[in-house]
């Protein structure tokens, strides 16, 4: 018997797949996104909107409030770490948590390194806004990916941008000759072992789930259809004027992005969505996507 | 025997991909099931691995319980990996979740625990053979019942169980590994 495999690690993200995985502060919200059929909770003392707007250093959460919302639902449950703190690492999990989110909503930790991902037994999921970012992540043992997007401003234009280089990157290395790829890992600062099994797969050998910025249903069903696994909805819902409704509407968007005329059917009525924040007005060292490295 | 026949994946949530992969790889068709019409045009389903709670909520709410229950009672056989022996089940233990209740088992979910006892193991499932089990938050079966038979055990817990020559389910995930054995045996069954 083994634990902590790749295999068991890469695999709870492929059960993931197809799901809503959302941001949650209280169990009250924790049982509202279970109650609305999300496949996972991220535990957080704040969400990216309000973290956003305090400043200041966002750290690990509380462990007392991880605890609660663990033993509020039966779905696995994730938190963040800040990018290189791997103490905030090792906490979480002995605390049993089922996923490590190292998160550039939180305030990195170190200016050059990512935590060793490889050394624990839970699995991590890390933010990328390309192809390189992607790979040097699963190069340090992530086990699932994420668009960075651009947290807290309900703005999908980032996810977006992300998803679409990724997959631009993506296709140009499944189209090089095998002798080109060499200095395509050069480019793209990735691992060669790893640009060669993306150029074989023409895909990411993992989960890659969209982040940052999805507020409503067709943002969802957007990502899907650009070929996210999955969402992560951060302030989206609970920033919103009706979450159980706008929770069950995301989550039915997700399973049928390609069906129009559903899509139409879960997106009326939904009340007030988060308000959004346009990004040319954040300024650049204040975009939490220039956090990681 | 299995040439013709088409396998339905409930797509809902989950690793459904994983598992056409795996009958692709047997030769077999397959296709995604999200709808009632869709159910139609298959011979068999596969209910796969992932959130019990998030894919019962969605089969409620697009109708597709009702459906699948009426292709059973009509005879379709069905399959169900973790979360998808969770949806079989008549029972399961301390919840009252939605399920199918088809199968003549009450299940314990995440019964070996978190996502850190998540673990891999070498399995003996009866007529079947030697196969690697992957279990991740794996549920296992505490009683069965009537038809149910007991197909293999890991550690004296009861993680693959077939009922009749319709039901099968596993507590582990075959998608997940090469092998491709329970999906050929599984298609012996259509």
């Amino acid at each position: 018997m083994e634990q902590g495999t790749y295999k068991v690690k890469s695999g709870l993200a492929q059960m993931l797949k197809g799901g809503v995985i959302m941001d949650v502060t209280t169990p009250e919200q924790a049982k509202i996104a279970e109650e609305a059929g999300a496949c996972a909770v991220m535990a957080l003392e704040r969400v990216p909107a309000d973290i956003r707007a305090a400043g200041g250093i966002a750290r690990m959460a509380d462990p007392s409030v991880i605890l609660r919302i663990m033993d509020a639902v039966s779905i696995p449950v994730m938190a963040k770490c800040r990018i290189g703190h791997f103490v905030e690492a090792q906490i979480l999990e002995s605390l049993g948590i089922d996923y490590i989110d190292e998160s550039e909503v939180l305030t990195p930790a170190d200016d050059k390194y990512h935590v060793d991902k490889k050394k624990f037994k839970v699995p991590f999921v890390c933010g990328a806004r390309n192809l390189g970012e992607a790979l040097r992540r699963i190069g340090e043992g992530a086990a699932m990916i994420r668009t960075k997007g651009e947290p807290g401003t309900g703005n999908v234009i980032e996810a977006v941008r992300h998803i679409r280089q990724v997959n631009d990157e993506i296709r140009w290395v499944s189209n090089l000759p095998e002798e080109e790829l060499m200095t395509a890992a050069k480019d793209l600062q990735a691992p060669y072992e790893l640009v060669m099994e993306t150029a074989r797969l023409k895909r990411l050998s993992v989960v890659n789930f969209a982040a940052g910025g999805i507020a409503t249903p067709a943002d969802a069903a957007m990502m899907m259809q650009l070929g996210c696994d999955g969402i992560f909805v951060g302030s989206g819902i609970f920033k919103s004027g009706d979450p159980m409704k706008r929770a069950r509407a995301i989550v039915a968007a997700t399973t049928y992005y390609n069906d129009p005329a559903t899509l139409a059917e879960v997106s009326k009525d939904l009340g007030e969505a988060m308000v959004g924040i346009d990004i040319s007005t954040i300024r650049p060292e204040e975009r939490m996507q220039e956090r990681g490295w | 025997m299995a040439g013709k026949k088409r396998v339905g994946i409930l797509a809902l949530q989950g690793a459904f991909i994983e598992h056409e992969q795996a009958f692709n790889r047997c030769g077999a068709q397959s296709m995604e099931i999200r709808t009632p019409t869709q159910l139609a045009e298959v011979d068999g389903l596969v209910i796969p691995g992932g959130e019990s709670t998030a894919i019962g909520k969605l089969m409620r709410q697009y109708g597709l319980d009702k459906a699948i229950q009426d292709r059973f009672a009509a005879g379709m056989p069905i399959w169900g990996t973790c979360a998808g022996m969770i949806l079989l089940a008549r029972e399961v233990a301390d919840s009252d979740q939605f399920r199918l209740g088809l199968m003549d088992i009450r299940v314990k979910r995440n019964a070996f625990g978190r996502q850190i006892e998540s673990f891999e193991a070498d399995l003996e499932i009866a007529g079947i053979g030697t196969t690697r089990g992957i279990f991740i938050r794996a549920p296992y079966v505490e009683k069965t019942w009537g038809e149910a038979r007991v197909l293999a055990t890991y550690e004296d817990k009861i993680v693959a169980v077939q009922q009749g020559d319709k039901l099968l389910s596993t507590a582990f995930h075959p998608e997940l590994t090469e092998g491709g054995e329970i999906h050929r045996y599984f298609l012996s069954l259509l």
